[in-house]
């Protein structure tokens, strides 16, 4: 190709024309120090992401033995509130009650709690809007209309199951992994 | 990159000249902010502004500095070494925190009449599109160099503002969380965040700066506007930047800083919000929480958006938010009247000042607890801002007829002064400019 090229050019100065050795010395060069950039650029990008003794943080085990109905605790998992709640049969009953329809997130109860622990409601308490923790949980704070959680934030509301009912958050209280270790201990993460 | 008539740089020191053949900063500075920069003569104390946002950075930066000799930026040592080491201890630490502290509100201040001055005068048009744009990248990293600033006394606002501020980018899709996660260097804010939060607020200001070079560089080469959004076009309508400028900058810089002082000295708190006298709790949300007032316009976009429509409500007040400063890099192709100045725009004009109460209303609402009035409120006055931009300030332009402009800037100052200073009767008005003096 490049001689065929070549020979076609009705220029003057056959080196100007067609792919020649510098031409590909040039991108070959560039290519390389291109690459040798780019990696460079890694670890001033990987330095960014959480260390070891942040991701090291990952599991927590919480005692529920205390926690009567209609109580809740807040704890931390991963420097994150996480709050645990025994739920009262009529706030179970509340929770049940709710249409899939009105829900933005819909999710049941029982999918958002370990069987035969359906008292146990185990969410972070991290607004899923912008990440402000939701009152609620503590006695005497204000539960919103639908008796779970109100972020004062902006306004979220979220109901008995820690689903969102009103306000901008997307979704509804994340439930982390976490496992039963005892009827009163808790592993989370 | 000046009009002809532009004073030549004529040093007359020997070592002076000596200097310039070798590097010539001295001319460099004369041609820009000295007596070589011919700027029109009728410009008006809105022109103060830019100046005066050149002042309040170096007082942040020197400030900053000072301050940063004495801060440490650990989570358990933060709030002491503002609250404890730096307010009591340190000598004269008060003044230089209380100085930055108010620094960074009147920035604000200034910077914001600045940027009204632009959009009133038409200052973004034609041949002025990237000062203008310019102008809004140093406004954007105003904005993070003063979040990031908030958090590093790591008191309850500055915890929870970063919290939620960072949270911004949970509401993308898919890269969101990851991305607010490596920006934060953890799942909450933590200690990783307050350190790199503080590399990066010592650096801003410095890029601010070398934009601020840049700005004031792409202005010079049409040169400044003026209030009547004439050109300029002969030698009487202008006037040397120094010494007639540098002295009305300068005693107007005096009295700012008089009312700098006044704040700082007496109301150092009024600006700023008493939970963030409290050490940050990773664990207790702030009952109302808010940014600092300079952000409450956004805040309230932010929060206007309560109901999803295709997309998460979430990701809509995000991308409006955004979306409000963004929109504004558009501004010289959204305004597409030949008329720069909105003292000859009769309509133009109206809404300009129905967009400043607009944009009051969103600060007093972003800055205020909810309640299903303020959201309402907030809700319109948010759906006004794009109006004005997107669908009013085009179809204005459009239909618009604008008032007559004077011929020349020198015609639209000199209303007569001329025949007035003649001898009685001697008179010579000079044919055209005066007759159309507006």
């Amino acid at each position: 190709m490049a001689t065929q090229s070549a020979e076609d050019s009705t220029t003057a100065g056959h080196e100007a024309d067609g792919v020649r050795r510098r031409d590909f010395l040039n991108v070959a060069a560039v290519s390389f120090a291109g690459v040798g950039t780019v990696a460079a650029l890694a670890p001033l990008l990987v330095q960014m992401s959480p260390s070891a003794d942040v991701l090291a943080l990952a599991t927590t085990e919480i005692d529920i033995s205390k926690v009567q109905p209609g109580q809740g605790i807040k704890t931390q998992w991963r420097k994150q509130p996480v709050f645990v709640r025994n739920l009262t049969p009529k706030e179970i009953a509340e929770a049940d009650a709710a249409s899939m329809g009105d829900l933005r997130d819909p999710e049941t109860l029982a999918q958002r709690t370990k069987p035969g622990h359906k008292n146990w409601l185990i969410t972070l308490g991290v607004c899923t809007h912008l990440g402000c923790v939701p009152l609620g949980i503590g006695d005497g704070e204000n539960k919103g209309p639908y008796g779970g959680y109100f972020c004062p934030c902006h306004g979220s509301m979220y109901d008995t199951a820690a689903r969102i009912r009103q306000g901008p958050a997307p979704k509804n209280l994340m439930v982390p992994d976490y496992k039963f270790l005892s009827p009163t201990t808790v592993q989370i993460g | 990159m000046s009009f002809s008539w532009a004073r030549p740089y004529e040093p007359k020191h020997p070592v002076m000249r000596w200097l310039d053949e070798r590097l010539p900063l001295p001319r460099l500075v004369y041609g820009a902010i000295g007596g070589g920069y011919p700027v029109p003569r009728n410009l008006n104390y809105l022109w103060n502004f830019g100046v005066l946002a050149g002042i309040f950075l170096t007082i942040q930066i020197v400030t900053g500095i000072v301050l940063a000799m004495h801060y440490f930026a650990t989570t358990d040592g933060a709030f002491n070494s503002v609250n404890q080491l730096i307010m009591r201890d340190v000598s004269a630490g008060w003044l230089l925190r209380y100085a930055h502290m108010n620094g960074a509100s009147f920035f604000f201040i200034v910077t914001y009449i600045h940027i009204f001055r632009g959009l009133y005068y038409g200052s973004y048009k034609a041949p002025r599109e990237l000062v203008w744009m310019l102008g809004l990248v140093i406004y954007l990293l105003m904005m993070a160099t003063a979040f990031m600033g908030y958090v590093l006394p790591w008191g309850q606002m500055s915890y929870w503002g970063a919290q939620v501020i960072t949270g911004f980018f949970s509401a993308f899709p898919l890269i969101g969380e990851p991305m607010r996660v490596w920006l934060l260097g953890g799942y909450a804010p933590d200690q990783a965040a307050l350190t790199r939060f503080f590399s990066l607020h010592y650096l801003l200001p410095f890029v601010i700066a070398g934009v601020v070079i840049l700005h004031i560089w792409a202005l010079h080469i049409p040169g400044s506007g003026n209030p009547t959004g004439v050109d300029v076009k002969e030698e009487r309508d202008t006037l040397p930047f120094h010494p007639f400028y540098t002295a009305k900058d300068g005693w107007f810089a005096a009295f700012v800083l008089l009312v700098y002082a006044i704040v700082t000295y007496f109301a150092p708190d009024y600006l700023g919000h008493p939970d963030n006298y409290i050490p940050a709790n990773p664990l207790a949300t702030p009952a109302h929480i808010v940014p600092e007032w300079y952000f409450w316009p956004f805040y309230a976009i932010l929060r206007s958006f309560t109901i999803d429509f295709i997309l998460p409500a979430k990701l809509w007040g995000v991308l409006a938010m955004f979306g409000s400063i963004l929109l504004l890099f558009f501004l010289p192709w959204l305004d597409k009247s030949p008329v720069r100045s909105g003292a000859y725009r009769p309509v133009f004009k109206r809404f300009f000042w129905l967009l400043v109460i607009d944009v009051v209303i969103l600060g007093y609402v972003g800055g205020a607890p909810l309640n299903w009035w303020r959201t309402a409120l907030g809700q319109l006055a948010s759906a006004y801002y794009f109006v004005h931009f997107l669908v009013i300030l085009p179809l204005v332009s459009a239909f618009e007829t604008p008032d007559p402009l004077p011929s020349s800037i020198s015609s639209s100052v000199l209303h007569g002064e001329e025949a007035e200073a003649a001898p009685a009767g001697q008179a010579k008005p000079r044919g055209g400019s005066v007759a159309t003096a507006g």
